[in-house]
């Protein structure tokens, strides 16, 4: 047993939490067709559901047997490495020169925390999906990645080392991937799809640079071992391999660390693969693109907090880098007309919220808004899918409204995880989103700045989610009755719904400014208060106060003002004022990222190979011929120029030399 | 009696299955037949037991034993003292191990070939049997016998089962690779006269004769004896910028071709550069790294971006192994453990990945004939099996973590990232090549198997039939073993990597490197976290 390191009852079964659904996965990918053909559709298709949507909770009640476990045990003793394959003590992964990698877990509040996440909203969203994609063809294929991607997000934040939580990073990025271009027989899907992917194997450079780094300053992948020389342990000591960790090697490893959190968080400017990412099917967009995956940078920055607070400059980049993008996607989300969009772009600015935070020193108060960020957004997604279900595939709000009427509890359940989002007094969006504003107030010299700047955005957050519910639910249909016909969704699609409700109502009580309960949870994983202490820079009463009266007065203006611009449905005017039009148009990143990545990068690639590498390397080669070819014209009487008479002679060369050996060397 | 001679047996082998199948009665197959021809059959007998024989070599040999093992020597030629001298040490195990699976993989592919049935598989076996002897030859001369041998069954098999531009094409390979050798030659004998030795044990062992005489030589001679084999190797690997024999050889080879010329050929020089250069010419190799590593990471990006915009979808895979073998090259001239087995690892993996793709655009071409980009889309929904494998593929040579790409990939950017003197610059640029490798494999896929069906309706496109099947799933299991669980891998190298270990402390405390990192010093504080199993205390 580990030193400081706890005795849990249920740590015998971690290996189960990503084996279960990785089980799940093969079995559906290989026989997923055999289950169809024997059982007969429908029975099929009810069997590998449900085999999925049990593969995630049965994880998570291990992860709740986890958590129980780790609150039983004293702060300082909830931390332990278990093997992540049942049987064996150990398996290493890769075994050369610095690089020890083994199939195990790191078991510690944030990690159990995750997992709760993880499996909790990730096993409503299984159950939502068997009734959103009863009817798809490729059922059993879609369970199947979605298991895998269960599979890949655990061992992302259960990873003992961070090779294996890179493993799980990339391993998101493919499920991701394949579940984007799900429907790829629709070009511009898979187009979407490969953008995830490059775009965040852009962010994977920094961090494969940031995992380099770490190796050649403190020798180790692991995070943390037994005998403390984890490189997490020994960041927390100030030690490197060769000395004290000085303030630029911290930087260097933040900074290359932030760079992959971006990619995969979608911060700007690597955020502009996210909103393409609602190529894929709604459940998808809710529980990879809203709920966990895109939350994998907030995570990522807080295990490695004791670093990044090693490094003040790159906290406040963090810091305003998360600011930034959480004004600049509200806007966005304030002009776009499909429903997905708007909840693409609230994403992003919601996850600029977490990073600011982060970049805050308050990493608990960021990991505080990924949970309660988790129930309201996954709530908000499956419930604009329960409406484009309802819709059959419409997405379009300006062909929308008067659904509440058409759908009653996928309304109540919407009106819940609007309040949550806008910040609407005790839900759980209010106590997040309020904690990290106190906290960024709190940063150096900064501080009302970014205090007053994410107030506004918070306001924003308020219009555009009032826009959308208005757009959505309120006013007259303006679509035909007679042609769509609007109904509710079946019971396997609003239970979950139910349940996020209320999650999105009371999750945000465990972190209360007079409980931080949350906080307090998660102590054991962040910095000591000799590395580095947060503060909030506004009074918990005020920043509250302020809290409510701009949640209340976003939601009634929204309400004051959107009706009548939604009952004017498509026949809207175009916007003329410059900032509406540019926030419509994205701002022009998605098409400079057009021009420099794909029109700039396609001329460079055609003249490297057709000018240097055809035109000069080849044409080089070819002069060499040619003059070899002169000479080889002189020569010629003694040479035929056939490579066969060559390779003959060469082989009765050889052939005379072997003879010449079993006669005259013979064998020692 | 064979137990002494495993490895001439393992050079042998597929010779007198050759001359076997060269006897083998060709007859007329009607339509109807099904069988396979005799030939076919013998071929896969001899590809088979040559793969059997590889595997025994694996479970014989003892890792972590340093010098080559299986040793075999005898005088060939007294008069010069030219010996038949063989042995195997964990990278030549490796090597091996991956040119019997992949020959008896082409052959298994080829068995349904109409044209000359007799004649090809005459070449993989000879081709396999040469190849063999270039990676167990421990004598200069046999060395460069067997290297020589390697080409002529290429040649005809580019020349003669190729595609329409075949004629030029093999000339090009020909032609270029032979100069190299001919250059190599005339290093081999110019060292036999000054050391008077043709032994690679003697010549890099320190304080024997041999090793004396070749320390003897003027620097700039040796610097040129250096760069005779230097040029070689690196027109075989090939670095830039001597590649551009390797998109027209490739596109206008056989599959099969394809498959042993990327698979194997390539790996001879990477080869020659660990088992002949750094062991006789290790401070030329050590002055001449920066610009091995300057082409190594321009080959990364270049045949990256190259690749990413292919028309011709052989013509693509063709540039991503510039690609990859830049990142062999890296790791080769990174000079530590970690580089050194990431590289060894990296080519086998290539030659897994990029086997594994020439197979699959083979498989396409024989069902569309044509290798054309464009002429595709919409195949995953018809042939839903092939596009999950060609999916794998292309993930596996993008790198992914849990496929073999990564594996090797990682542990050289780690070696180059550690290496003194700009490692973690060379690293860097390096790393960004992750983004391209995306880029390509990602673009192909959706362009040849998503997207709506073409106007065509793709009449002839079937699913994997059951022999694809038999070819690919092993590579798929290879791919998925060595990303998962590397260390039986790794295992065979660790003779290896001691003795580089010493051989870098030695270097290391001969001169210091200012600001350099110390392999030495990891060693000594690397803790491996152990393992507690909690809950057993219960």
């Amino acid at each position: 047993m580990m030193d400081g390191m706890g005795h849990l009852s249920s740590g015998g079964l971690v290996w189960a939490i990503p084996c279960v659904p990785l089980i799940s996965f093969v079995v559906i990918m290989l026989f997923g067709g055999r289950i169809l053909q024997v059982l007969g559709d429908a029975a099929g298709r009810r069997v590998i559901g449900a085999l999925a949507t049990l593969a995630v909770l049965v994880p998570f009640a291990l992860s709740a047997a986890l958590v129980r476990d780790l609150l039983a045990l004293p702060a300082e003793a909830r931390r332990a490495i278990v093997p992540l394959l049942p049987f064996a003590k150990t398996l290493p992964w890769i075994d050369a020169g610095p690089i020890h990698a083994q199939f195990a877990a790191l078991i510690d509040p944030l990690s159990a925390l995750m997992c709760l996440i993880v499996t909790g909203v990730g096993g409503l969203i299984h159950l939502y999906a068997t009734g959103y994609m009863a009817h798809d063809r490729d059922y059993a294929r879609f369970f199947a990645y979605f298991n895998l991607f269960i599979v890949a997000m655990l061992f992302l934040v259960l990873g003992e080392s961070i090779l294996m939580m890179f493993v799980g990073w990339e391993g998101v990025g493919l499920c991701s991937y394949l579940l984007i271009s799900f429907w790829y027989d629709d070009t511009d899907n898979a187009k979407a799809g490969n953008k995830a992917f490059i775009v965040n194997r852009i962010g994977d450079v920094g961090f494969v640079l940031g995992i380099l780094t770490i190796v050649s300053l403190f020798g180790t992948v692991s995070f943390h071992t037994a005998d403390g020389r984890g490189f997490l342990d020994l960041a927390a000591r100030k030690e490197t391999l060769h000395g004290a960790l000085g303030i630029g090697s911290a930087a260097l490893i933040a900074g290359l660390l932030f760079i992959g959190a971006c990619g995969k968080s979608a911060q700007f400017p690597l955020h502009i693969w996210l909103p393409d990412a609602m190529a894929g099917p709604t459940p998808v967009s809710a529980l990879i693109h809203a709920a966990t995956m895109v939350t994998a940078g907030v995570v990522m920055l807080t295990r490695m907090s004791v670093i990044f607070v090693q490094a003040p400059a790159v906290l406040l980049i963090v810091a305003l880098v998360g600011l930034f993008t959480a004004i600049f996607a509200a806007t966005i989300a304030l002009t776009q007309t499909d429903i997905k969009k708007v909840l693409a772009y609230s994403t992003v600015s919601q996850l600029g919220f977490m990073f600011l935070g982060c970049g805050a020193g308050a990493f608990a108060a960021g990991m505080f808004h990924v949970m309660t960020h988790a129930f309201f957004k996954a709530l908000l997604f499956l419930g604009a899918g329960s409406v484009i279900h309802g819709m059959a595939g419409q997405q379009n709000m300006r062909l929308m409204g008067g659904l509440r009427k058409h759908m009653p509890i996928t309304f109540a359940t919407m009106v819940a995880a609007w309040a949550a989002i806008c910040g609407f007094p005790g839900l759980s969006g209010y106590w997040s989103k309020d904690l990290i504003l106190g906290y960024g107030a709190g940063i150096h010299s900064y501080g009302m700045v970014i205090y007053a700047v994410g107030t506004f955005t918070a306001f924003l957050t308020g219009l555009y989610m009032t826009r959308l519910m208005v757009m959505t639910f309120g006013a007259k249909e303006r679509f035909n009755t007679h042609e769509v016909h609007v109904h509710e969704s079946p019971p396997s699609m609003w239970i979950p719904l139910a349940l996020l409700a209320v999650l999105s109502i009371i999750g945000g009580l465990i972190g209360t400014p007079w409980g931080h309960q949350l906080q307090h949870f998660l102590e054991p994983v962040l910095p000591t208060a000799a590395l580095h202490v947060a503060h909030e820079g506004v009074p918990v009463g005020v920043g509250l106060g302020i809290g409510a009266i701009v949640a209340i007065a976003a939601m009634a203006a929204g309400l004051v003002f959107y009706p009548a611009e939604a009952a004017k449905g498509e026949a809207i005017e175009p916007a003329r004022n410059p900032i509406l039009v540019g926030a419509e148009r994205l701002w022009y990143v998605d098409s400079a990222a057009n021009a420099i990545g794909i029109r700039f990068g396609g001329k460079v690639a055609t003249v490297l190979w057709q000018w240097v590498d055809q035109g000069n390397i080849d044409r080089l080669v070819n002069i060499v011929a040619f003059v070899v070819g002169l000479l080889s014209e002189i020569v010629r009487g003694l040479q035929t120029g056939y490579v066969r008479i060559y390779v003959t002679t060469m082989l009765a060369g050889v052939a005379v030399l072997a003879v010449w050996a079993l006669i005259g060397g013979g064998v020692r | 009696m064979f137990e002494q001679h495993l490895l001439s047996l393992l050079i042998f082998l597929p010779v007198i299955g050759a001359m076997i199948v060269a006897t083998a009665p060709t007859r007329k197959r009607d339509a109807a037949d099904s069988g396979l021809s005799p030939a076919a059959i013998l071929a896969l007998v001899a590809a088979g037991a040559e793969f059997v024989l590889a595997i025994c070599l694996w479970f014989r040999f003892e890792p972590g034993r340093p010098g080559f093992q299986f040793r075999e020597l005898a005088e060939w030629i007294p008069g010069f003292g030219i010996n038949y001298d063989v042995g195997l040490d964990g990278m030549s195990l490796l090597l091996v191990m991956l040119t019997a699976f992949l020959t008896l993989l082409c052959v298994l592919y080829s068995v349904r070939l109409q044209t000359r049935i007799r004649e090809y598989m005459v070449c993989l076996l000879v081709l396999e049997a040469a190849m063999m002897g270039v990676f167990v030859a421990l004598d200069l001369a046999l060395f460069y016998v067997f290297w020589e041998i390697v080409l002529i069954p290429m040649y005809f098999l580019i020349g003669i089962w190729g595609h329409e531009r075949r004629i030029y094409a093999a000339i090009k390979f020909f032609v270029y690779t032979f100069t190299g050798s001919v250059l190599m030659l005339v290093g081999i004998i110019y060292l036999y006269v000054q050391t008077g030795s043709f032994s690679l044990l003697e010549l890099g062992a320190n304080g024997s004769p041999a090793a004396m005489k070749l320390a003897g030589i003027p620097a700039p001679a040796l610097m040129y004896l250096y760069g005779a084999f230097a040029l070689a190797f690196m027109i075989k690997v090939p670095m830039i910028p001597f590649h551009t024999w390797l998109p027209d050889a490739h596109v206008e080879a056989p599959t099969a071709g394809s498959v042993i010329l990327a698979g194997v050929l390539l790996k001879m020089g990477v080869y020659g550069f660990i088992r002949v250069c750094l062991p006789l010419f290790p401070e030329q190799m050590q002055a001449s790294a920066p610009l091995f590593l300057w082409l190594s990471v321009i080959a990364i990006i270049y045949g990256a971006i190259v690749a990413a915009i292919q028309p011709d979808m052989k013509k693509l895979v063709a540039y991503t192994s510039v690609s990859h073998m830049g990142v062999v090259m890296l790791g080769v001239f990174s000079f530590n453990v970690t580089a050194m087995t990431g590289a060894i690892l990296q080519s086998v993996n290539h030659g897994i990945s990029t086997g594994m793709l020439f197979f699959l655009v083979g498989m396409l071409y024989d069902r569309k004939h044509t290798r054309a980009i464009a002429a595709y889309g919409g195949i995953r929904r018809i042939a839903p099996f092939f596009g999950a494998v060609f999916l794998i593929a292309a993930f596996s040579s993008a790198a992914l973590p849990m496929t073999n790409g990564f594996v090797g990939e990682f542990l050289v950017l780690q070696g180059a990232y550690l290496a003194p003197n700009r490692g973690p610059m060379y690293a860097a640029i390096a790393a960004c090549g992750m983004i391209f490798s995306a880029v390509y494999m990602l673009w192909l896929f959706q362009r040849v198997f998503c997207g709506p069906q073409m106007a065509d309706g793709h009449d002839h496109v079937s699913d994997l039939t059951m022999r694809e099947r038999f070819v690919l799933v092993p590579l798929v299991v290879m791919v998925l073993w060595l990303g998962c669980y590397v260390s039986p891998w790794i295992r065979p190298l660790t003779g290896i990597a001691q003795e580089r270990q010493t051989a870098d402390q030695q270097a290391a405390s001969a001169v210091p490197t200012p600001g350099g990192f110390d392999m030495g010093q990891v060693a000594e504080h690397e803790t491996r976290p152990s393992i507690a199993a909690v809950g057993q205390n219960r």
